[in-house]
């Protein structure tokens, strides 16, 4: 439901008059095995309430254990910010109460989060490049989740019951705070997804994070506020919340922009608040107040010893850090020659890791890349899945290629070959043994089907006489359905040729 | 009464290992005393009958088979033993003497009750206290007041007046008590017992009902300091569950309570705390507090005046900390995942409104109290002032501690300004009530140990004496509680306890 009546402005026409500036809150759970404060599996779709301790239902008595990989992953997630790890930090207690939290407070980090003062070059498609600066990313744990049951809008508000599971109760996550974005222009919802896109590159790449948006692994508040053009001062920002994928981002931040636009251009004010994102309408509504004085009585968590970072152990997780994902696209780029189009078709569709590995098993860049974009991207489409769960290896295309190469094969049968493959049938080689379907390069056997064709199509024999080359196109049909599709398409063609004395 | 229930714990352990009774027997002996007298005193909330004999048995029948499962017995094994119901036991009920958890079973067990558990001692049930440790007379129970075996007109302390009353009325040897600002060294001054507050993280909190989470330690309760040091040396120890325990295990208290019940403290310096004896303490508890310091000297002890400054602003720090983490550990109690839940009688029923009658309804006047001075301290604008100043109070303070034990090796003063006060006395004045614990609430702010040992007689009443020693030398304060032990009943030829007068049931009605 989403009955918002606001008036909106052309988005161009509002950012003639207006600046945006924009901030992001992103929420990123960890993917580590246990949950940040208690030994209970970290596992996204199990039965509700089965991935719980007493620690993660609050139960009285009950103390937290700070998870030691999630506090790794969070550093390494700061240095990949390049961010500043603190020497010392600790946890505060935020106080509210919630029944998705077990609690009544969530335990998180105030004023001395473990990482601050980073930045982040985002590229846009057109190669331009923005500095985000990072404020800060800390660490904290996830709430459980509610499901309203009755009413409307499965809001908790009007709904007869709620249901809660707490399975996601104490999940790590690590917040990363920007600090605020000026000068995007008209650029601003654009910078927005992509910005989200580095993050959820960064964390997938570092291995810390599931990074799957559809799963909330990785969740935006996007925060928008204009200021009329030479104006110094910000504007009064909105917060919306919660949304979860690239796309939405991007359309939260343009509908934000074009509705203060609307609202600044009537003369009203902005009213600092969280606004709620609908997918179905694009457009935003209404959420609850929120002010700078939002009381959670903060207060340092007294059941936790501070976390000291040594240097070494900040550098040893340096020596982990993995190649960011910008420079080694440039790497991979130039080394493959691609044209820029084609690399970003190959980014677009995730499967970079999988041509790299296919062309370190053997195969030429270019091979790579007809077959990841080609076929296999075909196949997982018709399968609904994502390319790389498709599971081809690497492997099996180096096999079908040289199959091809030793014309063994046509890229026709290859195509067949995958399939059997992905049925679980063997290896290529083992397939084309066992089916037969090594190309029919013997003169005989085609010279008998050639034959049988001319007798069968004499008019066309005569329009290829008569000098119409492209109708041995039209004979070409038979041999293959007498060949069942093996024969050597080039090989044919020479023994048409031969036969017909041209 | 069964001279078994007269008996040390250490007394009963060895006459278990000689032989001479069986746990059994002595289990029931005590569940025979609290039939007889707890319906007076009404320190137990629970009687864990059935399941203390069952492992009494499994102790006898270990002991009766011999060999190496005999010979790895705990020392205490078979030894009863009671609980303070802040305290999360599997298969009893957990209260935390208040309304909000009638009726609630833990389905985990606390750290330091999977240490009983192993060592096998029997537990006789939960004792009662102050609804959530609130409180330094157990008046604030919602399962009523417990009263006090030398005057049954009289406060046992609190809020561990429970395990204090069980141990002073031989209803058990020992107990657990939690202590966050006096809540086991009080009752164990106006009971004639001793009591512990251990160092900060020497015994895992895991599974104690967090009332203050920087000031609560689970600690012993018993009729002799040995008993104490028996006790804390089964307790104690580091626990992966709680990140505040100390990394290393506390050696040697019993070897300490042993030294020191040799009655020597030759070269040990005790340091008087200036500011905490004279105005404010009974003249009594003054005189009796001077004697222990005379035989103190006697036994070689260097008697020096040490002053810290900053106690006088403990209460004060004391009454924003505490409050401020209470607000925030009884949050969790909303009726939604256990516990009681109440409804409202009228209007719609959201969530706030469900989560706001349960609170009413399942929380008392001084655990309300207390919330809302915490919250109230926490709020924004308020905190620098009041939740941050108490914090540098604190500093304080620890730096006061460090500069006397400079001077000192221990401290002492008297646990609680007076004797036992009436039933009821400080009804209408809980700053009254909260004076009581102005001796006892340094040692909770610095996170260092303390040791209640009985000192003697007001009025008939007993007085504590207590003792501080430096963070992690809790075995100090064994050597030194043992040593007036000693020498306070030799001058007395009895103990104190042996002085507490008969239980009058017939004058207490009988509770249903």
């Amino acid at each position: 439901m989403s009955n918002y009546t606001d008036e909106l402005v052309d988005f161009d026409e509002a950012l003639d008059r207006y600046d945006p500036v924009l901030g992001f809150e992103v929420h990123v759970e960890l993917n580590t095995k246990t949950k940040m404060f208690s030994d209970a599996p970290n596992a996204f779709g199990d039965a509700p309430n089965t991935n719980v301790t007493p620690v993660d239902l609050g139960l009285p008595g009950v103390l937290p254990v700070v998870n030691k990989t999630a506090v790794e992953y969070s550093i390494l997630i700061g240095l990949a910010l390049n961010c500043q790890i603190a020497e010392k930090c600790g946890f505060a207690r935020k106080n509210y109460f919630y029944p998705d939290t077990p609690k009544n407070f969530q335990t998180s980090q105030y004023d001395d989060p473990i990482a601050h003062d980073g930045w982040l070059d985002i590229e846009l498609e057109d190669g331009e490049v923005f500095r985000v600066e990072i404020e800060r990313a800390h660490m904290e744990e996830d709430a459980g989740k509610l499901t309203h049951m009755g009413g409307a809008a499965g809001r908790i508000q009007g709904a007869d019951y709620s249901l809660v599971d707490y399975n996601r109760a104490g999940v790590p996550l690590v917040e990363i705070v920007t600090k605020p974005i000026v000068g995007a222009g008209k650029r601003a919802p654009e910078l927005a997804r992509a910005y989200v896109a580095a993050i959820r590159e960064i964390v997938k790449n570092l291995g810390v994070s599931d990074a799957k948006m559809e799963r909330g692994n990785v969740r935006c508040d996007a925060n928008v506020s204009l200021m009329p053009k030479d104006a110094e001062k910000f504007g009064t920002r909105t917060e919306t919340k919660n949304v979860n994928s690239l796309r939405a981002v991007e359309h939260a931040v343009r509908f934000e922009i074009e509705r203060h636009a609307a609202v600044l251009d009537s003369g009203n004010k902005i009213v600092q608040e969280t606004r709620h994102w609908h997918e179905d309408t694009r457009s935003t509504t209404s959420g609850r107040p929120k002010s700078d004085a939002d009381d959670y009585r903060y207060f340092p968590e007294p059941d936790l010893v501070p976390i000291v970072t040594t240097a070494e152990w900040v550098e040893e997780l340096r020596s982990r850090l993995p190649e960011p994902p910008a420079d080694r696209r440039k790497r991979l780029k130039a080394e493959w020659g691609y044209a820029d189009k084609e690399f970003r078709d190959v980014v677009n569709a995730g499967v970079l890791d999988e041509i790299e590995a296919t062309i370190a098993a053997g195969t030429s860049a270019a091979v790579a890349r007809k077959w990841w974009m080609g076929e296999i991207a075909r196949l997982a489409k018709a399968a609904e899945k994502e390319i790389a769960d498709l599971g081809v290896t690497p492997q099996t295309i180096v096999e079908l290629n040289s199959l091809i190469e030793a014309k063994k094969i046509n890229d026709k049968i290859a195509r067949q070959v995958l399939e059997f493959v992905l049925a679980g049938e063997g290896s290529p080689a083992e397939i084309v043994e066992k089916r037969s379907l090594a190309v029919v390069n013997d003169d005989d056997a085609l010279g008998k089907a050639v034959d049988d064709a001319i007798a069968a199509m004499p008019d066309v024999v005569e329009k290829i006489k008569g000098g119409k080359m492209q109708a041995i196109g039209a004979l070409m049909g038979p041999v293959m359905k007498a060949t069942r599709g093996q024969a050597d398409a080039g090989r044919v063609r020479e023994i048409v040729m031969e036969k017909l004395g041209l | 009464m069964n001279e078994l229930i007269k008996l040390s714990a250490a007394e009963l352990a060895a006459k278990l290992r000689a032989g001479e009774t069986t746990s059994v027997e002595a289990v029931q002996a005590h569940l025979d005393r609290i039939a007889e007298v707890d319906g007076t005193l009404n320190a137990f909330l629970h009687v864990n009958a059935e399941e203390a004999l069952a492992v009494a048995a499994e102790v006898d029948a270990i002991r009766a088979a011999g060999g190496a499962e005999a010979e790895a017995l705990h020392p205490l094994a078979g030894v009863p033993i009671a609980i303070k119901d802040l305290i999360v036991t599997k298969g009893q009920p957990t209260t935390a003497a208040s309304k909000m958890l009638e009726g609630w079973m833990s389905p985990y067990d606390a750290t330091v009750i999977e240490k009983i558990r192993a060592a096998k001692l029997p537990m006789l049930g939960k004792t009662n206290l102050d609804e959530f440790a609130m409180g330094s007379s157990t008046e604030h129970s919602a399962y009523g007041v417990t009263r006090n075996p030398w005057d049954l007109g009289r406060i046992p302390g609190g809020s561990g007046g429970g395990s204090a009353a069980a141990v002073a009325a031989f209803e058990a040897p020992l107990a657990l008590g939690t202590d966050t600002g006096g809540s086991i060294r009080q009752p164990g001054a106006v009971t004639g017992t001793v009591g512990v507050k251990p160092t900060y993280g020497a015994v895992s909190r895991y599974g104690a009902i967090a009332m203050a989470s920087s000031l609560d330690q689970i600690g012993p309760v018993s009729r002799t300091v040995l008993d104490s040091a028996l006790l804390q040396e089964l307790i104690g120890g580091h626990d992966p569950k709680d990140s505040t325990s100390l990394p290393q295990d506390l050696e040697g208290l019993v070897a300490a309570a042993q030294t020191g019940a040799a009655g020597d403290l030759s070269g040990v310096r005790v340091g008087v705390i200036k500011e905490l004896q004279g105005e404010g303490y009974q003249k009594g508890v003054q005189a009796r507090f001077n004697e222990s310091l005379e035989l103190l000297k006697n036994a070689g002890a260097e008697i020096v005046e040490v002053s810290c400054p900053n106690f006088k602003y403990a209460l004060g720090a004391y009454y924003l900390i505490m409050p401020s983490e209470v607000s925030s550990n009884l949050a969790k109690f909303d009726g939604v995942r256990f516990g009681q839940r109440v409804l409202p009688t009228e209007g719609p029923l959201t969530i706030e409104r469900v989560m706001g009658a349960t609170r009413a309804a399942g929380f008392g006047d001084e655990v309300k109290r207390r919330i809302i001075l915490g919250t109230y301290a926490l709020s924004a604008g308020y905190y620098d002032a009041y939740y941050g100043s108490a914090q540098k109070v604190r500093t304080l303070i620890q730096r006061d501690f460090d500069a006397a034990f400079e001077q000192a090796d221990v401290l002492i003063s008297p646990t609680a300004p007076t004797v036992a006060f009436e039933l009821g006395a400080n009804d209408n004045d809980p700053v009254a009530m909260y004076l009581n614990d102005v001796a006892t609430i340094p040692a909770n702010l610095a996170g260092v140990p303390g040791i209640t040992v009985p000192g003697g007689l007001s009025e008939g009443l007993p007085v504590g004496i207590q003792f501080l020693a430096p963070a992690y030398e809790d075995a100090r304060l064994y050597r030194a509680g043992a040593a007036l032990e000693t020498l306070l009943e030799k001058q007395w030829g009895h103990t104190l306890i042996s002085q507490a007068p008969a239980i009058d049931t017939a004058s207490i009605a009988q509770e249903a």
